[in-house]
């Protein structure tokens, strides 16, 4: 179970989370929406430590993952699996060595169990045959999906996707949401992902969220969330520009 | 007036900050680099991009400079019927001063600013944070080994670039300017101790130390976007240049 607590953080004299509490369940996705630039990026990059709050908690299994020393960290870190905005595949390394690299660096495994691993994740991401090529001569699309199946490889417990399909054509994006929804109920692990592609997003969501003015406004299983009389909620889903939200 | 002092006080206490910051990175890079697992593939390879692809530029320009020192020390010696001694005035040139510092500033430019740029990118497109998610010290993958093998390939780049560099003067002093070989050789035999080579190599692993570590630092903080990697290069290249004068000076006092 993660938790986080009355999460506040600033950049210089922007203040981006004022308070922030949220639960996400254990096996289950949840999904945060908000506005461009309300801060969905930041609370994520919070669960796994990336970023650090001026206050407030982040409670993984009951444990503050802000307060932890560096190898404790590292070690909780190994529970996670993040897709990253642009993927953030490494450009020096094909396909294959992008996935393999979380195995080699962190686990004993051998080459022929590694690269068994390997081409099994890129199978389920729809890129067999396609681990020699590197990061720069794969679509966007491709690339997604290669970091997909990096984020997958070491069986997180934790996946995080921050806008799995932003700059992505309709197709292509519901095809990364159906990945998403497939492999979650293949593995089973606990989803959290940060988007503002509505409503294809609340097809793979259990729990959606959705984040304003700095603060969790409402969060509700999905079919709840889409019909929800919150004024912000309904601004959001009808793409209105007047309304509580402060768009400019 | 309150207003003035404030902000040299919170300049004074940003610029404090960030030298704090840097030392600190030395130190995690250093510390890390000695700690298992070793890193020797990447140490391998980053000896290539800092020692092997920089190699001709090094051997151009040790050998133009040496050309220069034949054609100058020359001229000047030859005020004071002192030609003979051409061999010794570039040995010595070369070997305490010219060699590892023009060594380093080819380095900076060659291999440093593609340090900066690509650490820089890799901000900017999340590669590091991507490192730290997957529980990997981004440090001790991406800077530490390059503050190995720039110590590795500094001093040898120097060895080159004054090897290469009293061949050329030779080659003015000798073939073109009528300077006997025997006395270029011997001059430079009688004159030449130990401490002229020690000194040298000092300084060619420090200043391989200053280069990977300035420009790994701006690269690594480089602000995420296009103009923050190219500001984070022009830092790094200028800082290094700077920082390798200023610590010559320092050596060269102590050493002389």
């Amino acid at each position: 179970m993660i938790r986080v607590v009355d999460l506040h953080k600033s950049f210089g004299r922007q203040t981006v989370l004022r308070g922030v509490n949220l639960e996400f369940v254990t096996g289950k996705i949840t999904t945060i929406v908000g506005t461009s630039g309300c801060g969905k990026t930041v609370l994520l990059k919070h669960l796994n430590a990336l970023l650090l709050p001026d206050r407030g908690e982040v409670l993984i299994d009951g444990v503050d993952i802000t307060k932890l020393n560096q190898k404790d960290l590292y070690e909780m870190r190994g529970r996670f699996g993040v897709l990253f905005q642009g993927a953030a595949l490494l450009d020096s390394m094909t396909i294959f060595d992008n996935v393999a690299f979380p195995l080699r660096e962190k686990t004993d495994l051998n080459e022929t169990e590694i690269k068994k691993k390997v081409d099994e994740r890129l199978d389920q991401v729809g890129l067999e045959g396609m681990g020699y090529k590197f990061p720069a001569e794969l679509s966007g699309g491709m690339r997604k999906r290669a970091g997909l199946a990096r984020a997958l490889v070491t069986d997180p417990e934790i996946v995080l996707f921050d806008e799995p399909t932003t700059g992505l054509d309709p197709i292509l994006a519901a095809s990364i949401h159906q990945l998403i929804a497939r492999t979650q109920r293949a593995f089973g692990f606990t989803g959290v992902v940060v988007s503002h592609t509505i409503p294809q997003v609340f097809g793979i969501s259990d729990y959606v969220a959705i984040l304003a003015n700095g603060v969790i406004e409402e969060v509700k299983p999905s079919n709840e969330f889409q019909v929800s009389k919150n004024p912000i909620v309904q601004q959001f889903i009808r793409g209105e520009t007047e309304g509580p939200i402060q768009v400019l | 007036m309150l207003f003035f002092f404030g902000q040299i006080g919170s300049f004074t206490l940003r610029q404090l900050t960030e030298m704090g910051r840097i030392f600190l990175f030395l130190l995690s890079a250093f510390g890390l680099a000695f700690r298992p697992p070793a890193k020797l593939r990447l140490v391998v390879y980053h000896l290539k991009t800092i020692g092997v692809d920089s190699l001709s530029v090094v051997l151009l320009s040790g050998f133009f400079t040496g050309m220069v020192m034949g054609f100058q020390g020359y001229y000047s010696l030859r005020k004071f019927n002192a030609e003979s001694w051409l061999g010794s005035a570039a040995a010595l040139g070369l070997l305490r001063e010219l060699g590892p510092v023009l060594a380093a500033f080819m380095v900076t430019g060659r291999t440093g600013s593609a340090m900066a740029a690509e650490l820089g990118t890799m901000r900017a497109t999340e590669q590091i944070d991507a490192l730290y998610s997957m529980a990997i010290n981004p440090v001790k993958y991406l800077v530490s080994p390059r503050i190995i093998a720039s110590l590795i390939a500094m001093p040898l780049l120097t060895a080159i670039f004054d090897v290469v560099g009293i061949f050329g003067a030779y080659l003015i002093g000798v073939g073109l300017l009528g300077v006997s070989s025997g006395s270029y050789f011997a001059g430079m035999e009688n004159s030449v101790v130990f401490q002229d080579v020690y000194s040298g190599f000092v300084k060619s692993l420090s200043f391989g130390l200053i280069i990977t570590w300035v420009c790994c630092y701006k690269g690594f903080n480089a602000p995420p976007m296009a103009t923050g990697v190219s500001r984070a290069t022009t830092e790094s290249v200028v800082l290094s240049f700077v920082l390798v004068l200023v610590w010559d000076y320092f050596l060269t006092s102590i050493m002389l």
